[in-house]
């Protein structure tokens, strides 16, 4: 009798449980690496989950994905944070990291830095990303059938470290007239990343992995990091491995992309690479980006672009930011709401009248969402009023 | 003064100013000396072609070949034999094949010294697409120019913890303005219409900030020359859907190496890329920036382009133009035709066919 009563509470003491045992499980668990959960639904099955809009079409954006979300009945509520770019005080995006650490997952536009303020106003999402110690960017590029693109059938994941390397704004100027910038590398993240890396190309079927880096002239920095990686790899004895000087990475990326499998690099080449790919698949407006941490994850799009000058024109092109929320959605176990929507994406990509300007079309951003609302409205499940 | 003096001599002689003739005082009095660095591998078969062809083209140069394998000077130091310091100081202008780095011989990299040596601030790479060599992009028409003595390659490294390495970026004042100057001076003797400045300065605020002030402050002196400031992931985003938008590029040592590769990259790779480095005191050295190949070498069957282009660049920058636009269309010409190429450009001619090709071309122009 006490069993099945045990058993019949267990879901409702499992859950109590569950969550303890995770808030004491991450302090002690530091085991390096692992994968993040997604937070339980609380609150009838409704995933809550921090948005914070940012500046340029990162709004207009966002207001899209709610809207596509209220239509198909997604079982998701967003809690909008604003981050205002132009304040100089940090308690803006103290707010929207505490918000992230009580959600656990984050949807975010880009927030603009002012590169002409002082030193000591640090970039927002920087700030973010290192707060919440989000160590690792995945972004997979992924060629669209109906893009016209130079290079056809690419198909990269990269995996860019996310809170080092030359991103440690640690900077100071000795003499007047000279300016020294620390760039950081530590054992602890580079065997993080590298690990990382190795896991998701195993789980995901992939054969090879590719260290970026510049060892050559950076001996000790990059040398420890492609000394990481080696040691890694030989725990993934199915996976092959090599590595790549930078410079030689982005020309064979021009002249022959399809060499390249799995990506892992330090954060500069991160930025440049992830750029370069960016561009090889059709532009901005196409990939999305994720940032996984231990306990966290935010997703963005992948080349973290404010579009100030296409802002509020209708002609952004929604898609990355509703595939990076594709990528949450998956996040937070909800498979068949992400195909779904996913599915409808691709579907409406196949159609050239509804490419948006950046891909070489005329369409609006709102006719491409229609659509896509449409596809989804017409494949079955229920939805609200159009 | 003298050196103002200098400077508008060095700049008057890098390009064609509208208003002068086109032969400056300088180097129209005959025969020019320049020395010639043949390196290693495919360097001494790619030098004999291109001194085949400056023959064949009557250019009014002299070749002084020069070994710069690295020698233990007193005190210990390495460096560059004297014999070939004291020609490049004489010459001024000198062409270079690519040299080998051994792994173990306990001497800096080779380029590292002559840079060092000479103070090569400079590394200018002029990207221009080639007619019949066909790569999936097409209108490329820039030129990177790249700060080569400071910036992330200072060397200067620590091992602060056990498991924590720092590497240290260095940008002065006086190396950014250095770099801005040039940039604006070669837009202006080029006639080119813009120069962009490349940067990070959202992450790095003050070492990239202070790159672009002085390239802002330079800027003030070039009306003529629009200037931009553009993200290094911008840059590299537009690169890649869309090269015509760009002109000059000016920028740092680590950005300045990953793009100008990735610009060769576009044109078809490093045999086909020319590349000039400028030092102060006038010194300039052009070089081809592929390896030595120690595959191919002595077996005819290297590929001279790019130290042929880097040649004809070197005559732009001595004011030699019209041999340099007969040299430059002949070896063009060649790639066009599609007859007579070598095995990396597609075909299974020989090296010496390659020049032979040229060099006809060349005497036919006559």
């Amino acid at each position: 009798m006490m069993a099945t009563l045990t058993k019949a509470l267990k879901p409702i003491l499992g859950m109590q449980f569950g969550n303890t045992a995770k808030v004491f499980g991450a302090a002690v668990n530091s085991q390096r690496g692992k994968p993040t959960y997604p937070p339980p639904a609380k609150y009838g099955g409704r995933h809550t989950v921090t948005l914070i809009p940012g500046d340029g079409i990162g709004p207009e954006l966002l207001n899209h994905v709610r809207e596509l979300f209220r239509f198909s009945c997604v079982p998701v509520d967003f809690e909008v944070v604003h981050v205002n770019s132009a304040s100089t005080s940090e308690d803006d995006i103290n707010n929207a990291i505490m918000a992230i650490r009580r959600n656990g997952v984050a949807l975010k536009g880009n927030v603009e830095t002012n590169h002409t303020m002082p030193p000591n106003h640090k970039s927002r999402n920087n700030l973010l990303r290192t707060s919440l110690d989000l160590y690792a960017n995945m972004m997979h590029c992924q060629s669209l059938p109906g893009v016209q693109t130079r290079h056809k059938n690419i198909d990269i994941i990269i995996i860019r470290e996310n809170t080092e390397g030359e991103y440690s704004s640690l900077e100071h100027e000795s003499v007047s007239g000279v300016v020294e910038s620390l760039k950081i590398i530590t054992r602890n993240n580079s065997l993080r990343i590298a690990d990382y890396a190795f896991r998701l190309a195993r789980d995901k079927g992939r054969r090879r992995v590719t260290a970026v880096h510049k060892a050559n002239i950076m001996k000790l920095g990059d040398g420890l990091f492609l000394q990481c990686c080696k040691e890694v790899a030989s725990g993934y004895p199915d996976i092959e491995f090599d590595s790549m000087i930078v410079d030689n990475t982005t020309m064979q990326l021009v002249s022959k992309p399809h060499q390249f499998d799995v990506m892992v690099m330090p954060n500069l080449y991160g930025n440049v690479v992830s750029n370069v790919c960016a561009g090889l698949v059709g532009g901005p407006g196409l990939v999305p980006g994720a940032n996984y941490g231990r306990d966290y994850a935010v997703f963005e799009t992948a080349t973290r672009n404010t579009g100030k000058s296409i802002a509020n024109r209708n002609i952004a092109n929604p898609t990355a930011m509703l595939l990076a929320s594709c990528l949450m959605l998956d996040h937070l176990k909800l498979h068949d709401y992400a195909n779904m929507i996913r599915g409808a994406i691709l579907t409406t990509m196949n159609e050239t009248r509804l490419h948006t300007v950046d891909i070489g079309g005329q369409g609006t951003t709102s006719e491409v969402v229609q659509s896509i609302m449409r596809i989804i409205q017409s494949g079955g499940p229920l939805t609200t009023e159009i | 003064m003298a050196g103002n003096a200098w400077r508008s001599t060095v700049s008057h002689v890098m390009g064609a100013i509208k208003t002068r003739s086109p032969l400056p005082r300088t180097f129209s009095r005959g025969i020019q000396t320049v020395t010639l660095i043949p390196g290693d591998g495919i360097g001494p078969e790619i030098s004999t072609a291109v001194m085949k062809i400056f023959e064949a083209a009557k250019a009014p140069i002299q070749w002084e070949e020069r070994n710069v394998t690295a020698i233990k000077g007193p005190g210990g130091r390495w460096m560059i034999p004297p014999e070939a310091k004291e020609s490049m100081n004489k010459n001024k202008i000198g062409l270079k094949g690519p040299l080998k780095t051994p792994i173990a011989a306990g001497h800096p990299s080779m380029n590292l010294l002559l840079r060092k040596t000479f103070d090569l601030y400079a590394n200018v790479r002029p990207c221009v697409s080639i007619e019949g060599y066909k790569t999936p992009y097409t209108d490329v028409d820039l030129v990177t120019i790249r700060e080569n003595t400071e910036g992330e390659y200072s060397g200067i490294e620590h091992l602060i913890v056990d498991g924590v390495v720092q590497s240290i970026k260095l940008i002065t004042e006086e190396a950014s303005r250095r770099i801005a100057k040039y940039a604006f001076e070669y837009a202006r003797n080029n006639q080119r219409t813009s120069v962009t400045a490349v940067h990070k300065a959202n992450i790095m605020r003050m070492s990239d900030g202070l790159f672009l002030r002085k390239c802002r402050e330079v800027a003030e002196n070039y009306k003529d020359v629009k200037f931009t400031e553009m993200y290094l992931d911008t840059v590299c985003l537009n690169m890649v859907q869309d090269p015509s938008h760009f002109d000059i590029l000016v920028m740092p040592n680590l950005y300045g190496d990953i793009l100008s590769d990735l610009c060769a990259g576009l044109i078809g790779g490093l045999g086909v890329t020319p590349s000039g480095n400028i030092g102060a005191n006038g010194v300039a050295i052009f070089e081809s920036v592929h390896g030595t190949a120690p595959d191919i070498a002595g077996k005819d069957l290297a590929n001279p382009t790019a130290l042929l282009l880097s040649a004809v660049m070197m005559l732009r920058h001595m004011g030699l133009h019209g041999h340099a636009k007969k040299i430059e269309t002949a070896c063009f010409d060649t790639i066009r035709d599609e007859k007579v190429l070598t095995k990396d450009l597609g075909g299974n001619a020989k090296c010496s066919e390659f020049t032979a090709d040229i060099c006809r071309r060349v005497q036919d122009m006559d």
